[in-house]
């Protein structure tokens, strides 16, 4: 049984250690934020944060998230930081077919609350662990930019 | 964005199977025997034997065997599937099937290839033999481009299910109709026995054209003999070895110049890497070939082309079609011709662009104003081209060396020629409710382009509604007419102009409170000239759109790396319905076209690819780019909605030349294949040295 917390809650799960934590988010737990597009570590549509760093939840072993915390953009979607990335996203026009979306979320919250003024090149490297094939990235890190001006206290 | 939007794998069906396709392992072979493991209760091979209708997939023809039948023809095809409850097992059991070949001799290059899928000739001007026997300088170059993989986030997926007799699938699509009518001839159906239902899309980029009717089929067949919903969903890996990608090509010109190097005449030849089928290559090859002279007014030319048969992987649609290839050949070999006879390219250049009025290379007309000189202003005033370009040619000192390349490309707005009237049909509706909102039905997809939104905008700009009033769902073929496919930068132009005129009707019928319908049938413009596709002959396209690029490149001439300086698109595409989702559009299809210059290398080795996953086919991240110059030349077209022409595929196909032209003024080299990779700069910088 491995035990962790997922979006705040206490959980426990029947799966094997190796089976990989997306299987189990998206399986097991009926997440539907995090994404397969590789299944490799390369793409970043499935990423979620544990202990607030971003991982691909594709290449983490389901063993490796006992008793850490797991946030996935299912969570994410409760509070203040993501609806104000909402409307950024939506202001900037950094959504296209949306498949990255809940990856690059995940992404920008990561950056943003480590450093909630980060400069464009910060959230340019930030996000590189995470592919578009839709908008060129330039709108995207547009929305983190405007999230992070208007995010007063937020992170 | 809230991640709540459905993609098929996001949706679960009541007693689903999973299915895994066994493939063949090699290019081209005889099927002797197969020999399935022993299959666990509730598992079951679906094979040709299963097809209730035609075992041949329906897109332009039909040639492709939807499950291969006794011959195999490419490193990949699918030859059967393992269904079953468990995904698993499903791929254990097929990795258990053992396929016995007798191997053929195959077809691995252009060069050896001797079929073609289809080919064509036309000429313009005076016989281009006598031009050439006494011309003062004749100058020759070939032309390579590589493959291009669409790389869609979300990889291809679909579910079938068989109810009461009908065959009903959902997935992953640009074109709902085009998987009707394929899952119709495979199944044996009618019409009435067919639902195709379009589930949010990840990306398409014509990589979602075609192949979902093949898998769309087999899952059709699957459900139908288990008895339950059957799901496929490609592996990475599985989709960039088994989906249709951008034709290789071998283009070769031969420029006849007379004293001055004015050209004379020129002549061009085409080859495509079609694949193992035909698949879509015959129109493919047909855009390739209506862009083979660029933008330029030639006296004199003579235009072949041929989409050759390889047992490889079957090409087919990717944003640009066909065009990118060309354009990249003829803008470089402008470039070089420019070299060769000591003139500024862009000078060169000028002489022979193209302007309203101007017969086109199948002796149809620019009909439209064509924009070339205000884009050159503005692309001046935004990355002051010229200096730099002067500045740049002097010899550079040092480790990185700087070069700014500039392109000049149009995209043909619409399916080519007559097949809007002929073969397409589009038909849209408006039905107005009583609550008076008014749905939109039509049949085409919003894959990331930002349909839904401009659609909406047209409908409720012309009724003066709020955008809130105007519902669109994804496309359900019981639910929405066939407005025809999501392809060829006609879905805003042609689509969309028929909402504008289903709306301007409804506008004049309305009646507060009632439930109203509106039907809409295309139109073609009386103002073209009649296009024989045989010939080549006549207005391929009503009008269109037109692109200038310009990259400004920071080469290491130690590494061979080049890093982008500034990027910058003016683009005429009508007038703009809604300025961010064009700058979307703009910025991203920029960026692939910058791909498929530089980093997108996929190569084929004994007919299989070689670059199998995101970890060595290699496209742009975040770090590869910066922020890119966009701007639009208001140009209205009277035959679009609010003046709006074609624009997704336009802004990819001019980068790549760009690109290439900027790292061949950093370093001093001359290339002529893509991509162009560190690689090859550096081969060509030692080389030199």
């Amino acid at each position: 049984m491995i035990t962790f917390t997922l979006n705040g809650e206490n959980v426990s799960s029947r799966a094997e250690p190796m089976d990989r934590l997306l299987d189990v988010l998206r399986g097991e737990f009926g997440l539907h934020g995090p994404k397969e597009g590789c299944g490799e570590g390369e793409c970043g549509a499935c990423a979620c944060l544990i202990d607030g760093e971003l991982h691909n939840s594709c290449i983490t072993p389901a063993g490796a998230v006992q008793g850490h915390s797991v946030v996935t953009l299912d969570g994410f979607r409760q509070t203040p930081q993501y609806r104000l990335l909402e409307e950024t996203f939506a202001e900037a026009g950094a959504v296209q077919c949306g498949f990255c979306t809940p990856g690059m979320t995940m992404a920008a919250q990561a950056i943003l609350s480590k450093n909630p003024h980060p400069d464009k090149d910060t959230i340019r490297e930030a996000i590189s662990g995470n592919l578009c094939r839709c908008t060129g990235y330039n709108m995207i890190i547009d929305a983190i930019s405007l999230a992070a001006e208007r995010g007063h206290g937020l992170w | 964005m809230s991640g709540k939007a459905a993609y098929i794998s996001d949706l679960a069906f009541e007693g689903e199977y999973w299915g895994k396709m066994v493939r063949s392992t090699v290019s081209y072979g005889k099927i002797r025997k197969v020999t399935l493991p022993e299959l666990p209760h509730g598992y079951t091979a679906v094979t040709q034997d299963d097809v209730p209708g035609l075992n041949l997939l329906k897109v332009v023809t039909s040639e492709q065997p939807v499950f291969a039948g006794d011959v195999v023809r490419f490193q990949g095809e699918g030859i059967l599937m393992i269904a079953g409850p468990d995904r698993k097992i499903c791929e254990e059991l097929a990795s258990e099937v053992k396929v016995d070949y007798e191997e053929r001799k195959p077809v691995l290059a252009i060069d050896e290839a001797v079929e073609s899928a289809a080919h064509y000739s036309f000429s313009g001007g005076k016989p281009v033999g006598e031009i050439f026997a006494s011309a003062d300088r004749i100058v020759k170059e070939t032309f390579t481009t590589g493959y291009q993989e669409q790389a869609y986030l979300e990889p291809q997926g679909m579910v079938g299910l068989y109810e009461d007799g009908r065959s009903v699938v959902c997935g992953s699509m640009q074109c709902p109709y085009y998987v009707k009518n394929a899952v119709m001839q495979t199944m044996g159906l009618d019409g009435d026995h067919v639902r195709i239902v379009e589930t949010t899309t990840g990306g398409g980029f014509g990589g979602k054209e075609d192949y979902p009717s093949l898998i769309g089929c087999q899952v059709a067949v699957a459900a139908k003999k288990t008895g339950h919903p059957v799901r496929m969903i490609l592996g990475r890996r599985e989709d960039l070895l088994t989906t249709p990608k951008r034709h290789p090509s071998k283009i070769t010109y031969q420029a006849a110049l007379d004293r001055d190097g004015n050209i004379l005449a020129l002549k061009a030849d085409v080859r495509l890497d079609a694949g193992a089928y035909a698949g879509l290559s015959d129109v493919v090859l047909q855009r390739s070939l209506l862009s083979a002279l660029g933008a330029y007014r030639i006296p004199n030319f003579e235009v072949y082309g041929a989409a050759m048969l390889t047992n490889k992987v079957s090409n087919g649609a990717f944003r640009g079609f066909g065009a990118p290839q060309s354009f990249f050949a003829i803008e470089t070999f402008m470039n070089h011709l420019a070299a060769i006879t000591g003139q500024d390219p862009l000078d060169y250049k000028k002489q022979y662009f193209v302007q309203q009025g101007d017969v086109t290379s199948t002796g149809g007309l620019f009909h439209h104003h064509v924009p070339i000189p205000e884009m050159l202003t503005r692309a001046e005033e935004l990355t002051d081209y010229s200096r730099k370009y002067r500045d740049y040619s002097r010899p550079q000192t040092g480790r990185f060396h700087r070069g700014i390349g500039m392109s000049l490309v149009f995209h043909g707005c619409g399916f080519t020629g007559a097949a809007e009237q002929d073969f397409i049909k589009a038909k849209v509706k408006l039905v107005k409710n009583e609550d008076d909102t008014v749905r939109i039905l039509v049949s085409n997809t919003d894959i990331g382009q930002g349909l839904k939104t401009t659609f909406s905008k047209i409908v409720a700009s012309v009724l003066e509604l709020p955008l809130e009033r105007i519902l669109i769902d994804n496309p359900d073929t019981d639910v929405v007419p066939d407005s025809g496919p999501t392809v060829a930068s006609r879905s805003l132009m042609i689509v969309g102009r028929l909402l504008e005129r289903a709306a301007a009707k409804l506008k004049k019928e309305w009646k507060d409170g009632a439930r109203q319908e509106v039907t809409e049938h295309y139109r073609h413009p009386d103002f073209m000239i009649p296009w024989d596709g045989k010939t080549f002959h006549g207005d391929a396209y009503p009008t269109y759109s037109w692109a200038l690029n310009v990259v400004e490149v920071e080469t290491d001439v130690l590494t061979g790396q080049s890093r982008l300086l500034d990027v910058c698109g003016i683009f005429d595409v009508g007038t703009p319905i809604d300025r961010t989702i064009m700058i979307g559009q703009a910025q991203g299809g920029m960026l692939q076209g910058l791909g498929y210059g530089s980093s997108e290398n996929l190569e084929d080795r004994d007919g299989r690819l070689m670059q199998t996953s995101f970890t060595d086919y290699m496209i742009p991240t975040a770090m590869d780019t910066v922020p890119f110059k966009i701007d639009f030349i208001d140009n209205r077209y009277d035959g679009g909605p609010f003046g709006a022409k074609g624009a997704g595929e336009l802004t990819l196909v001019g980068a790549a030349p760009a690109f290439e032209a900027a790292v061949e003024q950093a370093t001093g080299c001359r290339f002529s294949d893509i991509p162009l990779t560190p690689e090859k700069v550096l081969d060509a910088l030692t080389g030199k040295n």
